[in-house]
């Protein structure tokens, strides 16, 4: 499997026939994007051309070059040879099976000999979701945190792949800061669409979806920074307020203020 | 001319794949297009409508269907031949997975749908063990994760076949299948013959007699508890 690559995607053209705002896309190891815009606006389209690697036959048009390269057929057809991995919206699984026959399944599809890596795959998933996963739980009776859960962890250690795709994944009952912590181990290049305003600002480039194109591409300059910073304060706060509702907290209202303090403040601070 | 032969289960998608081909078929292809169903089926109206192509509809009422298209294959292949057509693409009823209705010289493409279940290959075996290419569909709507889980359960039943996945709304993958159908050569001059053996009309069921039990029956039968089937008739 490639480690080394640049992964090109080309324009193509939005849902009204106008080419796309931009010509060329190049993502390298290590590499952080995230894909933004309204509900409908082709972010899975995008995901799914570059899951493809599409060459032009995609409603889009668009063309995804590995190393400036039509990539080998092998790249798309055979899950071994696969430099991607896509972690799809979907939060049910329908397979007929167990979750251990379902990984060993795709061990031997993705890395055949490889069965030591089922339980690596169930450690990791579980350090992802509170309900615990168990081996012999059937794949469409997992709820939709184990089903995630499970997915990440196939996607990174069974994939291993050096590209990754995300969709959606922050609303689905995982701990999304772990979720992030291992996709940013081994240097690989993350792509995930995203609602959440703080994955989307710390994402090194953000694409920006409108009409079933990419309408621009912004370069994060450093001066989101400060922004970054206050939202990590709420995102702590939303986090404490959600963990005491759970315990079945209710609040005065001088306990609200005093919740919320800290980042009223510091956006009091960034305004002057 | 060129044959193309598209079985799998109803709603698997057949139909779906069928307008992506007609669609993104080389230049110079003229399509004629049969469909074979029991009772019901309007794809031959849609697909008449949408491409402006001739088509016709065989409904085999009390027959296997599988076995009905093989009775008027032959024909069809004349009726495409008089328009001056050079492909002609069959559609499947779909409904018996024990009959395999590939020939000789044809393209045989069996459909079926990523959300059918991980055992469904096992269980249409013959179906997709005389095909040459299987085209997983609806793959837009499972993880990638099983969408490879399928695909070794299709290679469980047939390690080698060609395997085709798609989004058959947007046609997308199918470049590989339409790169499959341009190269393949026209009907040839021998006897066109069915790649399998499926059981033919073996009994009176098959034929439309309602009643259960072996008792009601002629041909082929075979109460719980015999351990093989027996003919029985004249
Ligand atoms: N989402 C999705 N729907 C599909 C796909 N292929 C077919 N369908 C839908 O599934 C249904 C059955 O498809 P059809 O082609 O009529 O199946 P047939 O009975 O095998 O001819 C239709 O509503 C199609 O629009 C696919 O790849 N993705
Ligand atoms: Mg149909
Ligand atoms: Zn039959």
């Amino acid at each position: 499997m490639i480690k080394q690559f640049t992964l090109m995607v080309e324009s193509g053209k939005n849902r009204f026939g106008e080419q796309e705002g931009f010509e060329t896309i190049e993502i390298r190891s290590g590499d952080t994007l995230a894909i933004v815009g309204p509900t409908g606006s082709g972010k899975s389209a995008l995901i799914n051309d570059i899951e493809t690697l599409a060459q032009g036959d995609s409603i889009t048009g668009r063309r995804v070059l590995i190393n400036g390269q039509e990539p080998p057929e092998s790249f798309v057809r055979e899950p071994a040879f696969k430099p991607i991995a896509l972690i799809t919206q979907n939060t049910r699984c329908l397979a007929d099976l167990s979750v251990e026959e379902f990984l060993l399944m795709h061990i031997r599809a993705r890395k055949p000999g490889r069965e030591d890596l089922l339980e690596e795959t169930m450690n990791l998933a579980n350090t992802f979701t509170g309900e615990s996963i168990s081996l012999k739980s059937r794949m469409s009776g997992l709820s939709g945190g184990q089903t995630r859960s499970i997915m990440i962890a196939d996607a990174l250690v069974i994939g291993d792949t050096p590209i990754l795709l995300l969709d959606e994944i922050e609303n689905a009952g995982i701990f999304k800061d772990r979720v992030i912590q291992s996709l940013q181990r081994g240097n690989k290049a993350v792509i995930l669409v995203t609602h959440d305003p703080y994955l989307a600002l710390t994402a090194d480039r953000r694409i920006v979806m409108r009409r079933g194109g990419v309408a621009s591409v912004i370069e994060s300059t450093g001066e989101e920074q400060q922004l970054i910073e206050d939202l990590a304060l709420i995102e702590d706060r939303l986090h404490q307020i959600r963990e005491k509702l759970r315990q079945g907290a209710s609040f005065s209202s001088v306990s609200a203020k005093v919740l919320m303090a800290p980042a009223r403040q510091s956006l009091q601070l960034n305004r002057l | 001319m060129k044959l193309l032969i598209i079985a799998g289960p109803p709603s698997g998608g057949k139909t779906a794949v069928i307008r992506q081909v007609i669609k993104n078929l080389p230049e110079g292809s003229l399509p004629a297009f049969l469909k074979i169903d029991v009772v019901h089926a309007t794809e031959d109206q849609e697909l008449a409508e949408e491409f402006n192509i001739p088509v016709k509809k065989i409904y085999s009422g009390d027959i296997c269907p599988d076995h009905m298209g093989i009775l008027v294959l032959d024909d069809a292949l004349r009726w495409a031949e008089s328009l001056s057509r050079n492909i002609l693409i069959i559609e499947s009823a779909g409904l018996c997975l024990r009959c395999t209705p590939y020939t000789t010289y044809s393209l045989g493409i069996a459909v079926i749908s990523a959300i059918s279940g991980t055992n469904s290959p096992l269980k249409m075996a013959p179906l997709l063990a005389l095909a040459d290419v299987a085209v997983v569909t609806k793959t837009d709507l499972v993880s990638q994760a099983e969408k490879e889980v399928f695909r070794e359960s299709i290679r469980k039943v047939v390690p080698e076949i060609d395997i085709v996945e798609t989004n058959a709304i947007q046609g997308t993958g199918l470049r590989y299948l339409m790169r499959r159908i341009t190269e393949h050569p026209d009907i040839g001059p021998d006897q066109i013959k069915l790649r399998g053996a499926p059981p033919l009309g073996v009994c009176t069921v098959c034929i439309g007699k309602k009643e259960i039990g072996w008792k009601n029956h002629f041909g082929v039968i075979r109460p719980l508890d015999m351990p093989e089937p027996l003919y029985r008739g004249d």
